[in-house]
């Protein structure tokens, strides 16, 4: 048998890497991180980068929030909206929202398993500057959109680029040819992360780290990355039929010569639920780990939060035409498409409840990252129900495309997943940098940020109920309609503001922060057991564990978890 | 947009309705306030195009279920969040706290079982009154007499021919109202010439998708005479904002005058014989059908009854002399991206142009 203690070694607190060290010139530094392997620094690039996109994103939304303020707006032209809210849609999802969670993942996944990198160091370099250089592309449309017209533009097709719109006879110049490629590229780089994060995650676990012993974190990020390889498939299959039929005369999509718009549409949206949650696995990855900690309990049901993980992997890639409840499928597929629809609500169900649990008989401690927590428990709660009313077809035929719908999957974004992430920001900064983020500031952040949440998304729902179509540029007078929008506009300022005081306390506590030290939250997973920051390497010596909790083990030596496994 | 006559006729809720609405407008005031619920609509009188507010069997059949989803959905939230907030603030950490760990409970099979259990029988439920309505809508048996209509999404405007009276209009849908024991649904197919579109009027019907080389079908039964407004509900390109949809219900005799009115070929007056001429020798005739002229283009509006229209442009703009100059003229005023080209006549033509369009009646 065993011995009866866990191998853990606290690094000393000898300080960074010596290559981390501040005299290096900063063209060498810039260097060390454009040609790093290091999946640390990878992460945070990931996630620099996904954050640069949100701020874009950002001002995207807000522009059209400008214009729908009131009825009748001119602040636009209808062509600069129509790309707003395409740019909008898919900077979000691909390149602010996926680079944020890889980052997380890429960051935390080795530490969390006692490895000292992925399994595939430099694949994960080349998935990176994959997805830079997706992005690169797409916003090099607004400079190159018209080709050899001369001017620039931006796609404006839709983050879902409906056939026949994307044919050549509808979007002239090369604004969606560059939409195109940019998903594409930035999609391989996507699957070269994902397939790291599997490999890494099954052949790189350190001894002792059984999977039934793995954090959460991990499983739901590696039941992620498997989503990602079963949709981006599927998506980057559907972009190379869209190259064929606008430059090699293919038909696939073009309806005018017998191709089916609709193939566009399954195959666009088998990439596209599972994608919500290849976003929101990550997010709950986060809110898993949070919640116990400052909770100062373990998870609740373990076993449970794994089986629920499995279940929303394996039925997302089933509920795909509940986007498609309008095109006129036949009576038995809604059907169908409602059942498992309404099904993906139980496992996501087990995991509310299973947090709850978590909180129950607890001692919660609300530093920045638990209140960001409770917040998303409240909103993903409200989300789910949204979801819920969507997932019945026929009241979906009315909803669908509709500005309730834009709520519903605002709340689920950014109600849920991007509250997740500043959690694990919150959580996770003292190890990265060393330092603590301001927690005054921080609060400052969490309520600007969950009254401009609530004034804008809570508000939307109502234009929807009231007939507003999404995507529309600008509405008349006297339908009921001005009022809402108004009220929904203002709330983004708040939102700005929580995200620019956020901005500033990372800035600051980055040279200023208090030292954060290995263990500040009293945590209990491995990667606090190494220095803040992580030496390149790591963990001095690769560690040994015996249960889900390797530091609770280490700290209480007289009660320890794997008695109880 | 809400017409004097569909509120007029409206039947007066009874006192029960009125407690209820008067009940759920208090809720759902301080619940939209608090945490968004989209109870807030329910408490609009009179409703603007809002599901909630329905006048025909498919809107009625989803109108219920969604009160039976949002009902089941509130109750969810409330207990949820209940137990939420009370974790929350009852198992906060306090001051007086000492420093040592609370129980380590790792989970209960009981409990699990019980919350996995609980969801999926509120599922089934969800599901099967679902099934219901879907069936109930969408493999709906139409009687053999009902008007058949097909509509064609077009960027940005929306034909409407009526293959049994054999004339086309466009941007103005007319059917007849389907009242007990005169009942006279409208079977419509939805067809397009271009990119995808939608047909969504919320107080007729859910919305049903216009798709190119592909046949779509949606119905409604009006029981109130009125003006019901809706619009594109699918994004088509650059002038997806300014596409709507006016469907006029009528009585059964109104209905009938009006087809008779657009089975008639177009009025030929002499005194704009001017204009028409212009309309003819111009490309307006490209795009553009007037019955009993040599007019005959389809990839525009059917202008035989232009003016027994109250908008142009679907809906854009007021169907007046002064738009009507105004979109000859220059279209981009009023939908800029519009597909029709500013014609570039000279203020003489337009002028007769105008005089011409203004006798379609």
């Amino acid at each position: 048998m065993a011995e009866a203690q866990p191998i853990i070694r606290p690094m000393p607190p000898i300080a960074v890497a010596p290559e981390r060290e501040g005299t290096r010139p900063f063209v060498q530094t810039l260097h060390d991180w454009i040609v790093t392997v290091d999946h640390k620094r990878l992460g945070l690039m990931y996630f620099s980068y996904g954050i640069l996109f949100l701020v874009v994103g950002g001002i995207e939304a807000m522009v059209m929030r400008a214009q729908l303020a009131v009825a009748n707006n001119h602040l636009v032209s209808p062509e600069t909206f129509n790309r707003m809210f395409t740019m909008h849609g898919t900077t979000m999802i691909f390149f602010a929202a996926m680079p944020i969670v890889f980052g997380f993942m890429n960051y935390c996944v080795p530490l969390m398993i006692g490895a000292r990198d992925m399994a595939f160091p430099r694949l994960n370099a080349f998935g990176f500057w994959m997805s830079a250089l997706g992005g690169i592309i797409l916003y090099f449309s607004w400079v190159g959109g018209f080709g050899l017209y001369g001017a620039g533009s931006a796609p404006d097709v839709g983050w879902f680029a409906y056939a026949p719109l994307t044919s050549r006879a509808f979007s002239v110049g090369h604004s969606t040819d560059y939409w195109i490629i940019g998903l594409l590229v930035s999609g391989v780089g996507s699957i070269a992360t994902a397939l790291n994060i599997m490999t890494t995650t099954i052949c790189m676990r350190c001894p002792g780290m059984k999977l039934s012993r793995l954090p959460l974190m991990v499983w739901m990020n590696v039941v992620a990355a498997f989503l990602v390889l079963g949709a981006i498939g599927p998506l980057t299959a559907a972009q190379i039929m869209l190259l064929v039929d606008r430059y090699l005369g293919g038909h696939f999509f073009d309806t005018q010569a017998g191709g089916s718009a609709v193939i566009w549409i399954h195959f666009f949206w088998v990439f596209g639920h599972p994608e919500v949650y290849i976003l929101v696995l990550p997010a709950f990855a986060i809110v898993s780990e949070v919640i116990p900690v400052f909770s100062r309990k373990p998870i609740f049901g373990y076993n449970i939060m794994v089986a629920a993980t499995l279940a929303i992997g394996f039925i997302s890639l089933s509920v795909w035409a509940h986007h498609m409840f309008t095109v006129g499928m036949t009576s038995y597929a809604n059907a169908f498409f409602v059942a498992s629809t309404a099904a993906i609500a139980v496992p996501t169900g087990i995991k509310i409840f299973n947090w709850l649990g978590t909180m129950w008989g607890g001692k919660i401690r609300y530093s920045v990252a638990m209140m960001f927590c409770v917040g998303f428990l409240i909103q993903f709660l409200i989300a789910g129900l949204t979801g819920i009313m969507l997932s019945a077809a026929p009241f979906d035929w009315q909803l669908g495309n509709s500005y309730f719908v834009v709520a519903h999957f605002h709340y689920v974004i950014l109600g849920g997943i991007v509250m997740a992430v500043f959690a694990g920001v919150y959580y996770w900064f003292p190890k990265v940098t060393g330092k603590m983020l301001s927690e005054s500031l921080g609060k400052w952040h969490f309520w600007l940020f969950v009254i401009g949440f609530h004034l804008t998304f809570d508000f939307m729902h109502i234009p929807g109920l009231l007939g507003m179509p999404r995507r529309i540029y600008t509405y008349e007078a006297g339908r009921g309609w001005e009022g809402w929008n108004m009220i929904v506009s203002v709330g983004v300022i708040f939102q700005a503001l929580g995200i620019l005081v956020w901005v500033v306390d990372v800035i600051w506590s980055m040279y200023k922060g208090r030292p954060a030290g290995n263990d500040p939250w009293d945590a209990w997973t491995l990667e606090w057991s190494t220095t803040s920051p992580p030496a390149a390497y790591n963990f001095a010596e690769i560690p040994v564990v015996r249960s889900r909790r390797p530091l609770w083990d280490l700290k209480h030596p007289e009660d320890p978890d794997w008695k109880y496994e | 947009m809400h017409s004097p006559v569909a509120s007029s006729i409206r039947a007066t809720p009874n006192g029960l309705q009125r407690c209820a609405q008067a009940s759920l407008r208090c809720v759902a005031l301080a619940a939209s306030t608090l945490f968004g619920l989209p109870l807030r609509a329910l408490s609009l009188d009179p409703a603007p195009a809002t599901l909630f507010n329905p006048v025909s069997t498919p809107a009625h059949e989803i109108y219920h279920l969604s009160l039976f989803v949002i009902s089941v959905c509130a109750a969810i939230f409330l207990v949820v969040f209940g137990l939420i907030a009370y974790a929350a603030v009852k198992y906060r950490r306090r001051p007086t706290d000492d420093d040592c760990e609370p129980p380590q409970i790792y989970g209960s099979n009981q409990v699990e079982l019980a919350w996995t259990i609980i969801p999926i029988l509120i599922v089934v439920v969800l599901f099967l009154a679902s099934a219901r309505v879907i069936h109930a809508v969408e493999d709906a048996e139409l009687p053999s007499d009902a008007l058949q209509v097909t509509a064609v999404g077009h960027q940005f405007w929306w034909e409407f021919r009526y293959p049994g009276y054999g004339f086309v209009t466009a941007n103005e849908l007319h059917v007849p109202v389907s009242v007990e024991g005169h009942a006279r649904p409208t079977h419509i197919v939805l067809l397009s010439a271009d990119t995808d579109h939608s047909f969504w009027v919320p107080r007729l019907a859910g919305k049903t998708d216009l798709i190119p080389n592909r046949r779509n079908e949606t119905w409604i039964d009006p029981h109130e005479v009125g003006h019901y407004v809706g619009q594109c509900a699918q994004y088509c390109g650059v002038q997806h904002a300014k596409m709507l949809l006016n469907v006029f219900v009528d009585t059964p005799d109104d209905f009938q005058k009006w087809v008779a009115q657009q089975k008639a070929p177009a009025v030929a007056s002499e005194q704009a014989a001017t204009g028409r001429r212009v309309f003819e020798n111009n490309a307006c005739m490209n795009c553009h059908t007037i019955a009993g002229t040599d007019a005959k283009g389809t990839f525009g509006p059917d202008l035989t009854h232009l003016m027994s229209r109250s908008t142009i442009a679907s809906g854009a703009a007021p169907n007046d002399e002064k738009n009507l100059r105004l979109w000859v003229e220059e279209p981009d005023a009023i939908k800029p991206g519009c597909l029709m080209p500013a014609m570039q006549l000279n203020e003489q033509d337009v002028s007769a142009l105008v005089a011409y369009l203004m006798t379609l009646r």
